[in-house]
């Protein structure tokens, strides 16, 4: 099946573009991009007219929840969430059941993703066994079975000494490490950020400098190793002045925040709202601009959601009891989109951050529409107004802080691999 | 009579200053009911009370059940012994069950802050008291407060109140920043900077002090909260002994407020740790007055909750 889409604004940072063109793809693959081209017999012809056609966007940071815990996501209603909100390609994070720490549950998820068809999904194996934070997982079996990194997401690896020696060995193997960066004793039992508003709702606060102190501690260790670190979910001003400073220097830092940190404040909890609830919390107003100017002078290379789907039942509760996280995947594009129309970020900058980035920082084969590339494309329209409510939304999990919220712009087409996987009815 | 719109009290942040008022002064009435040989009146017959105590307490629940009966509504005790939803049942469920048996009123002290707010939203045609959230609020402590103060002053404007020890695990201290900020009055904050939240200076008319001395010197009122060693003892101070000896009340420091100041506490106290046994029972200590005032305030806070209809 050979595709033609037609009139739309090109934007592809890995080559410079940005102009009106037309995109042909066959077999699979870009063939060319340029101004008039002909559609050659059998070819499906997508009208692109007042859109942006982007390579495929990338969300480096997912919670797919498959295998053991698909009452909240599994890999097909993960994977029609990413489609839906325009990723071609997700990464999964190892925290499932059993956790991603060997090649068995790495390639069942590889198969399991092949066999729904929709969009790739690279998964991220643990750092350390059972992420139990005492013996280096095999990362060398990991990366050869498929996975893209390794993280132990969520339960962050306590000790310098092995976050060093994790730091070397991936390395050779030739593997990035993620890190969930926050010092686990300074969060302690809080359950939202420390400033005004815990203290006028009498939360226990989880204060910044937690994120900022364990951030600094992967820096210097990078830096000590000469190894890469990416740094997760960045939300407060601290960890992106050190990050900052760290690339400054040419220290093998990147780093990736979620659109919740550049368009929320602590203020959405007031109400004891759980879908407000998500770690690293929702930071302060300082935090909200620090992170966008971060995004701006490229301090912050990427945009990912932190996807982390939660039964009702497990949100539907006092806030102490509710779990952490928030889904994003269908919300990230228009919030994104947003960061453009408020002039933080150029529209080639944001692609970069979605696409091109990620696919550099993972190593992946994306992220390009150079001819001869995997024909991974998303076709954006960024005036599509919609309503953000359980029904509109594929995921099975409905725990987002926008439910009733409307947004501005969507994935009006997604490609993988030169296959339509997605049109917006 | 003024109406009192509220289906539920949770917080004293949520109510305006007349709304204070009139709680304040319908238990002053309260009190008459209190004083009499036989201390009860028909108003709430016929209606249902639960107090639900996810938390131990002895004197508050003590309170609310005797205000409720002498005001002859039907009172309940439940103290679940767990408020944890992986062990036992789900607040939610817990509270739609209770709710079945048609209660007109739901006392409840739960340890997550804003769990009131979560129940309140699902029990519609049941009012909901608040008699202690987490490190939220305490309202009837707050009121309770308050008209003791009004006993002793005869006014809440234009008072020095010097709030002394664990603010930020002090729902005591939060209730009464808003009703004394509502009311007119000055909040002194003084603690370690450990047990001290940020931004508390925003909540109201609060200044945080670095000394004690400081916050108590020419005060109205010296409040006193209580230090658990079980919380605070593992980062927040080095032991007791050098707690009392900068953030205690004793007969010496308490010269610094005004001589007619009154002393307070929350109770249950730690004699010796944050108070001196002296100042306790000395002629300026008001607890056991603020024990009693709290009978009268609850049977307000009920009888305004169901109405405010007197039968």
């Amino acid at each position: 099946m050979n595709l033609l889409i037609k009139a739309g604004r090109v934007i592809d940072p890995s080559q410079g573009i940005d102009k009106v063109a037309d995109l042909l793809v066959e077999n699979g693959v870009v063939k060319e991009i340029g101004a008039g081209l002909a559609a050659p017999a059998g070819t499906e012809v997508i009208d692109a007219a007042g859109k942006y056609v982007v390579p495929g966007l990338i969300d480096m940071h997912v919670h797919l929840r498959d295998p053991g815990l698909e009452y909240k996501e599994d890999i097909v209603s993960g994977a029609r969430a990413a489609v839906a909100g325009g990723f071609t390609s997700v990464c999964c994070m190892p925290n499932t059941k059993p956790v991603i720490d060997n090649k068995a549950i790495a390639s069942y998820i590889i198969a399991k993703a092949k066999e729904q068809g929709l969009c790739n999904v690279f998964p991220v194996g643990t750092i350390t066994q059972g992420m139990g934070g005492e013996r280096l997982s095999e990362m060398g079996e990991l990366k050869e079975s498929g996975c893209v990194a390794v993280s132990d997401d969520g339960r962050p690896v306590k000790s310098a000494e092995l976050m060093r020696r994790a730091l070397q060995y991936a390395r050779g193997m030739g593997i990035m490490v993620i890190s969930h960066a926050e010092d686990l004793e300074l969060v302690g039992e809080g359950t939202m950020n420390e400033g005004f508003t815990s203290t006028e709702l009498g939360l226990k606060g989880i204060p910044r400098v937690a994120e900022d102190i364990a951030t600094a501690r992967e820096i210097m260790l990078a830096e000590y190793t000469g190894s890469p670190v990416h740094i997760a979910h960045v939300s407060t001003e601290g960890a992106v002045r050190i990050i900052r400073d760290a690339k400054a220097r040419g220290v093998r830092v990147t780093c990736e925040t979620a659109p919740h940190y550049f368009t929320l404040t602590d203020d959405a909890v007031r109400g004891y709202n759980t879908n407000a609830k998500m770690n690293p919390p929702l930071r302060e107003a300082a935090d909200l601009a620090a992170i966008r100017e971060g995004l701006a002078d490229g301090t912050i290379d990427c945009i990912a959601t932190d996807h982390a789907p939660h039964h009702i039942d497990e949100k539907d509760l006092e806030f102490n009891e509710a779990m952490n996280g928030i889904i994003g995947l269908e919300t990230s594009l228009p919030l994104s989109l947003g960061l453009v129309r408020d002039g933080v970020l150029t529209l080639p900058a944001l692609v970069e951050r979605m696409s091109c980035r990620p696919s550099a920082i993972l190593g992946l084969d994306r992220g390009t529409l150079r001819p001869g590339a995997i024909a991974d494309v998303t076709v954006i329209d960024p005036e599509k107004g919609w309503t953000v409510t359980p029904a509109a939304l594929a995921s099975k999990s409905k725990n987002s802080p926008w439910l009733g919220a409307e947004m501005q712009g969507a994935a009006a087409c997604t490609i993988v691999g030169g296959k339509v996987v997605y049109t917006r009815g | 009579m003024k109406a009192f719109k509220h289906k539920d009290i949770i917080a004293l942040r949520d109510l305006s200053k007349e709304e204070i008022e009139l709680l304040i002064e319908t238990a002053e009435g309260m009190r008459e009911v209190n004083s009499r040989e036989i201390k009860k009146v028909p108003t709430l017959r016929g209606r249902t009370i639960i107090n639900l105590f996810y938390e131990s307490s002895t004197r508050t629940r003590t309170s609310f059940e005797i205000a409720g009966k002498r005001l002859s509504a039907d009172t309940v005790n439940i103290s679940p012994s767990t408020s944890s939803a992986t062990k036992g049942e789900t607040l939610s469920d817990t509270a739609l069950n209770l709710l079945a048996m048609k209660p007109d009123i739901i006392v409840m002290r739960h340890a997550v802050s804003g769990s009131h707010y979560y129940l309140s939203g699902r029990l519609p045609g049941c009012s909901i008291i608040n008699a202690g959230d987490g490190a939220h609020e305490h309202p009837s402590q707050g009121l309770l407060d308050m008209l003791t103060m009004k006993d002793r002053f005869g006014r809440l404007d234009g008072l020095k109140v010097a709030i002394v020890g664990d603010i930020t695990h002090s729902r005591v201290a939060r209730s009464n920043i808003q009703g004394l900020t509502k009311m007119g009055s000055a909040v002194f904050l003084a603690g370690p900077p450990t047990m001290m939240p940020p931004g508390v200076e925003r909540l109201g008319n609060v200044t945080v002090c670095s000394t004690m001395k400081e916050a108590i010197q020419d005060a109205d009122v010296v409040m006193m909260l209580r230090i658990q060693q079980e919380r605070q003892g593992k980062t927040l101070m080095p032991n007791t002994r050098e707690y009392s000896r900068y953030f205690g009340l004793n007969p010496e420091n308490l010269k610094l407020a005004k001589p007619d100041a009154m002393v307070m506490h929350p109770g249950p106290i730690n004699r010796g740790v944050e108070m001196s046994s002296h100042v306790v029972d000395g002629s300026q200590s008001h607890i056991l007055k603020q024990v009693e005032n709290g009978v009268a305030v609850r049977m307000s806070m009920l009888y305004h909750v169901c109405g405010g209809e007197l039968e």
